[in-house]
């Protein structure tokens, strides 16, 4: 898995709430048997219109903005246990989400794979989005040591909260498979317990 | 103090449990289909690892596959190869697949039930959020990523920290033409799709322990659109004879060993939950949902709220939704003209939904601008349907019954709702494009959806079943 430790970047805005699995990738880009390539069809459907020529009005099809931290409106990531959907903002070139709340399983899928998903208050989400309104090119500094996320220019900034577990998997670069197939004999002794 | 359910059965399933670590939980049954699938196989490849315990891990094809003519090859490359991919790899794993052409397949949650594989006080996973339909029995069930399938499928266990646990208590007599899904529609337009993040919701209550079975799935299985992990129903009575007899279920000395055990599921009298929450259901009206997503729900007769009413940070998403949908706010949505009505998905696609469509719709006609899908759950409720007669039903009505399968609830194989057109679902998301790029979607009832399907317009069912008693 991809390690995570700290990162300064531009960002880009996209300021809807309730954004759902189906909008990050749609469904009918689920076929491919590998985690490769879906960055292509991130956002799909607001990115390119039918004929597929970019949405000028979309965010990813704005020159003024890029970055490898996506900010978005809160309950991000909600709907389906689609893990094609962290896959895709990560094969685009995101490491980092921040927003004021995520979806359960999102969540999950994103630490697995090494996306850092940062869940932040709404009054600083609100402060993120001013900035990046005023200049595109603000950058957001991201710290998971220290758990700190930080306007880098007005240096406003908060910390998160992380499970420690999770924050030393992404910073040494290790999965739950890799945890957990440590834990045979462990499993193998709850069975022979079920099994009366 | 006392447990919850869900507290019993947490713990009678972790293997260890360390502090600072989330606890390490055995999973008693894996179900895998073929979206979600490929990428665990492959990882157990590249890490030389077998499936733990393939007899704990079953497969089907749902998501992808046609529902007509599926005795011949699938037309679209892609699909039919992740389909094929799924065989492979289960053949290779050595996991039992109940693929197309094998009188068990059909929707992964629907078929587990059916079948006995689902049984109360289990934890059962699938790479599927809706999952939580076998929460109905129960039991602790939940959707999870890939990386988990493949977790799960070299372990049999899974990292998970333990859920908060919320109790929502539905008391009262059901009016009528309202159903289950109405219940659980009025839920979530009440709490939103985000009030229940980060639990696990007990549904009680008089309304909730009166529904069969298949009702009480179309409720568990909507418990992800209001962000909760997973949804349960304490078993009684009802589920055990549901659970009796069927293909998988336990039988003679089995049976009475895990009778005894499922007579002790249920939250102790004095077991507190992190939140609770109490509706009346004469409150609940048939509902519909109006906008792009499940929250975005309301009583049939209501006006679809306006913009202006909306907290103001959350007003451009609101209208962002409404503008999808083509409809303004602070006006009635019933006798909105619609293209199509999809009777189907693991929400409603049991025998119990078919049977009440067709009684609905018996001597009755679709309007003309209409196309109506019936697409049943799985291959024996499609057998079923049809020894009753139901097809017959249908046909005369200018239904079409189809073949078992996911079809248009998500667009993801060849049943898509074209761009712009309106659709009346009785499947459990209404995101934008869910039912194919540009669709719009309206969730309700099978009974809601049936009644659009005779007028050609959303309509409020009550006035239609009045007609038929009067008649
Ligand atoms: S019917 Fe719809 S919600 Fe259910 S498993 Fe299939 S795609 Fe998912």
């Amino acid at each position: 898995m991809k390690k995570f430790v700290e990162l300064t970047s531009r960002i880009v805005p996209l300021p809807i709430e309730n954004i759902d699995t189906d909008q990050i990738i749609p469904a009918r880009f689920l076929k491919a048997t590998t985690r490769e390539g879906f960055g292509e069809n991130l956002f799909c459907d607001w990115r390119y219109d039918v004929n597929r020529v970019e949405r000028p009005d979309f965010v990813l099809n704005n020159p003024l903005y890029k970055g490898q931290i996506l900010v978005a409106g809160k309950n991000f990531g909600c709907g389906s246990s689609r893990e094609h959907a962290a896959w895709a903002i990560q094969d685009y070139g995101f490491d980092v989400v921040i927003s004021s709340f995520f979806a359960d399983i999102f969540k999950g899928n994103a630490l697995n794979n090494g996306l850092l998903p940062i869940q932040v208050s709404d009054g600083f989400l609100e402060r993120i989005f001013e900035a990046v309104a005023k200049d595109p090119e603000t950058r957001v500094l991201v710290d998971l040591y220290a758990q700190l996320v930080r306007l880098e220019a007005s240096g406003d900034q908060e910390t998160f909260e992380i499970n420690p577990y999770k924050k030393s998997c992404l910073i040494n670069g290790y999965d739950d498979i890799d945890f957990i197939l440590n834990q045979r004999d462990a499993i193998e002794i709850y069975e022979a317990k079920i099994a009366g | 103090m006392g447990k919850t359910l869900v507290e019993k059965i947490w713990d009678a399933h972790v293997v260890k449990s360390d502090a600072g670590f989330p606890d390490i939980l055995y999973i008693d049954t894996h179900f895998i289909h073929e979206v979600t699938s490929p990428q665990a196989f492959d990882g157990l490849r590249s890490r030389g690892l077998p499936v733990f315990r393939p007899a704990q891990t079953i497969a089907t094809a749902d998501h992808n596959v046609p529902t007509v003519d599926q005795h011949l090859p699938i037309k679209e490359e892609l699909s039919r190869y992740q389909v094929d991919m799924l065989t492979k790899n289960c053949a290779e794993f050595g996991v039992e697949l109940y693929g197309l052409g094998h009188p068990f397949q059909g929707i992964v949650h629907v078929i587990g039930p059916e079948l006995g594989i689902t049984l109360p006080g289990a934890t059962i996973v699938c790479g599927d959020s809706h999952t939580s339909t076998h929460g109905a029995f129960g039991c602790i069930a939940f959707g999870i990523g890939t990386s988990q399938v493949e977790q799960v499928l070299a372990t049999q266990c899974l990292l998970q920290q333990k859920p908060k646990t919320m109790k929502i208590e539905v008391n009262g007599t059901l009016g009528k033409g309202v159903t289950a899904k109405d219940i659980i529609l009025y839920i979530i337009a009440q709490i939103s799709a985000a009030g229940g993040t980060g639990y696990f919701i007990e549904y009680t209550g008089s309304a909730i322990r009166a529904l069969s079975m298949e009702a009480r799935m179309t409720i568990c299985n909507m418990s992800i659109e209001m962000g909760a992990r997973g949804g349960l129903i304490a078993p009684d009575d009802i589920t055990f004879d549901y659970v009796k007899g069927r293909e998988f279920a336990p039988t003679g000395e089995a049976w009475d060993t895990a009778f005894a055990k499922w007579k002790t599921l249920y939250s102790d009298e004095d077991a507190e939950f992190d939140q609770t929450l109490n509706f009346r259901a004469e409150d609940i009206e048939p509902m519909i949902t109006y906008g792009t997503n499940p929250g975005m729900g309301m009583g049939i007769s209501k006006h679809i709220p306006a913009t202006a009413d909306q907290a103001v940070s959350e007003q451009p998403s609101f209208q962002k939704a409404l503008d999808y949908m083509g409809i303004e706010g602070d006006t009635l949505l019933v006798g909105k003209p619609i293209d199509y009505v999809f009777i189907g998905s693991c929400t409603n696609s049991r025998m119990e939904d078919l049977r009440e469509v067709a009684e609905f719709v018996k001597g009755r006609q679709k309007a003309e601008n209409v196309t109506v899908w019936i697409v049943p759950g799985s291959k024996q409720i499609e057998q079923q349907a049809i020894a009753e007669g139901l097809d017959q039903i249908f046909e005369a009505a200018g239904f079409h019954l189809r073949e078992p399968g996911c079809s248009a609830c998500l667009g993801m194989n060849e049943d898509k709702i074209p761009a712009g057109k309106y659709c009346v679902s009785t499947s459990n998301r209404n995101f934008e494009g869910r039912q194919g790029p540009n669709s719009r979607t309206f969730l309700a009832s099978p009974l809601t959806a049936a009644a659009a399907a005779i007028t050609g317009r959303v309509t409020d069912v009550r006035e239609l079943l009045e007609e038929t008693v009067y008649a």
